[in-house]
């Protein structure tokens, strides 16, 4: 790799450009959702109530919706992800390992929107049919982007745990330990940091999508109590208010609700970004 | 020779003869393109349409996307689109701000609408609104199979959900509860595989996937609409930014030609006339 003394001035020039659109596009989303937070102070945005008609443009609703979609939805797919990586690092049989790592590979290059599709007319029915209520549902939803996000959680700690484990495997034969001893006790002790910033990753994925809380969530916009309850994520909300007229409270909800994704994003890329150079764990 | 330059002079005539008859005589010798996007009930109209003159003249290009009704008026308004569709009237500031000029061009009634097995085959405005605002839950609550009622509407910004919230729920304030779908074609997926579902589409979507229901005894037909017995109807606007030009302004014509009207009775709305 380039050290920045050595790297060619164009390649300096083309990566402060980039640099600075996205600094621009960053400037431009936060400053829209600040004027919108001052202009709408009579419209209410951080209220419960979303009801347009009634010029109340509470956005807490999907505040809460994407929150606890994406909480839920990380908790569901980090679990599978972690049983999907210990599985190709050995814990199951080689045959599988490799069926799984090669569906894990397509999957990543499917769309949402065929999840989506799919689950509309296959899990959607079936959650109806189980429990109740309409089917689209918080549910459906973090089923989906659980599954959705399993694939890049997966090779990213897979990635981690394989380096880890051939720089202990001579260390850990020589103890007398079996793969599976080593795998428990040894390489995913330390790979905590490595688990959490995937986990970070799968959060970051889960709250920025779009098509599958549109799709499958409902998108009501209230506090949804169970899990059969229909919600609507920011991102969501965003999607379907696009096309309400010009100016006013919608407009506005949907710059403020494009700044909360940003900030929100921005947490958690540079909570990732302190856990990662915190420097390997003993 | 002679007999070459007869048939010639035959057929030009011909040509020419059934050409000055055609309502796509005007698009004769255009070329560009032109680009519609709004309301999502137009969309069959105007696909027809512009699938004819295509056909006519292949150097004529029209796009012809969705959106719904706010984004057509967006698009038309800033440019993006040459017609931006609604299935509202423009608002007053709507059409101040852009400097649009408005074209209604049909009548399309919205209807509510059940799964075709559902037992409810009527139902009051007074007992569609309490739906809706959350005050009727279970469907025994109105002569159907006891059940929850599943609710569906559409986004804010959707003409459709605009009509039906004028004429059927009045002062009533739509529950936060209720479902939200973003177009006619989403709303008949969920309707037409939810036994407890309801919701509402505009009357040309109504097909064998799902029934729509007699509102306050008046069928939801075309036919109702046009007479004015079934009362929840709306008009589909055309718009453009100044008055029209050009292909934009032909495209228009072509909707309000006899071939335009027959066009739109096909998709299921009745044709206005020019005002």
């Amino acid at each position: 790799m380039f050290s920045s003394s050595s790297s060619p001035p164009w390649l300096r020039t083309v990566s402060l450009g980039v640099g600075a659109i996205l600094a621009s596009v960053f400037a431009f989303i936060l400053f829209s959702a600040l004027a919108a937070l001052l202009r709408g102070v009579e419209w209410e945005f951080f209220g419960a109530v979303w009801s347009p008609r009634e010029e109340k443009f509470g956005l807490l609703p999907m505040i809460y919706g994407s929150l606890i979609l994406s909480f839920s939805a990380l908790a569901l797919g980090w679990v599978l992800s972690l049983g999907c990586c210990c599985t190709l690092r050995g814990l199951g049989p080689r045959w599988l390992a490799k069926i799984l790592l090669t569906s894990l590979r397509f999957m990543t290059a499917i769309p949402t929107v065929v999840y989506g599709f799919a689950a509309v007319f296959l899990l959607v029915p079936v959650i109806r049919s189980a429990f109740g209520g309409s089917g689209f549902s918080w549910l459906a939803a973090a089923v989906m982007l659980a599954l959705q996000g399993v694939p890049a959680m997966t090779l990213t700690m897979d990635g981690a745990l394989q380096s880890i484990e051939e720089q202990t495997s001579l260390t850990a034969a020589a103890l007398g330990l079996t793969p599976v001893q080593h795998l428990t006790w040894v390489v995913l002790p330390a790979s905590k940091k490595w688990l959490l910033s995937s986990a970070l990753l799968g959060y970051g994925r889960a709250l920025g999508d779009t098509l599958l809380p549109i799709m499958l969530a409902g998108n009501a916009p209230q506090f949804a109590a169970s899990p059969l309850e229909s919600l609507r994520t920011l991102t969501a909300h965003i999607g379907l208010t696009l096309s309400t007229g010009a100016g006013g409270g919608e407009r506005s909800s949907l710059l403020l609700a494009g700044g909360l994704l940003l900030v929100n994003s921005m947490i958690v890329s540079l909570t990732a970004r302190a856990l990662a150079g915190r420097g390997p764990a003993a | 020779m002679v007999k070459k330059l007869l048939s010639a002079v035959i057929l030009l005539t011909l040509f020419g003869f059934s050409a000055s008859a055609s309502p796509l005589d005007p698009f004769r010798g255009m070329k560009g393109s032109l680009d519609i996007a709004g309301g999502t009930a137009h969309i069959p109209v105007m696909k027809q349409a512009a699938q004819n003159i295509m056909t006519f003249n292949p150097d004529i290009r029209i796009t012809v996307a969705g959106g719904g009704s706010g984004v057509g008026v967006q698009q038309v308004g800033e440019g993006i689109a040459h017609i931006g569709n609604t299935g509202r009237p423009l608002k007053p500031e709507e059409m101040e701000k852009y400097g649009l000029v408005t074209h209604p061009f049909a009548i399309d009634g919205v209807a509510v609408a059940v799964h075709p097995s559902n037992p409810v085959k009527a139902l009051t405005s007074a007992q569609v609104a309490d739906i809706y605002s959350g005050k009727i839950t279970d469907w025994s609550e109105v002569g159907g199979t006891p059940g929850a009622i599943n609710v569906f509407g559409r986004e804010d910004g959707s003409g459709t959900r605009d009509n039906f919230t004028e004429k059927v729920l009045g002062k009533q304030t739509i529950a936060s509860s209720v479902n939200v779908v973003s177009s006619n074609g989403a709303m008949k997926t969920a309707l037409s595989r939810d036994v407890r579902g309801i919701g509402y589409v505009g009357i040309g979507y109504l097909d064998d996937s799902v029934a729509g229901v007699t509102l306050d005894g008046v069928e939801p037909t075309q036919e109702n609409a046009a007479k004015g017995t079934y009362s929840v109807v709306r008009y589909l606007y055309m718009n453009t930014k100044g008055q029209p030009e050009g292909l934009t302004a032909a495209f228009i014509d072509y909707i309000y030609s006899p071939e335009g009207q027959k066009i739109i009775e096909e998709d299921g709305y009745i044709p206005l006339p020019r005002k």
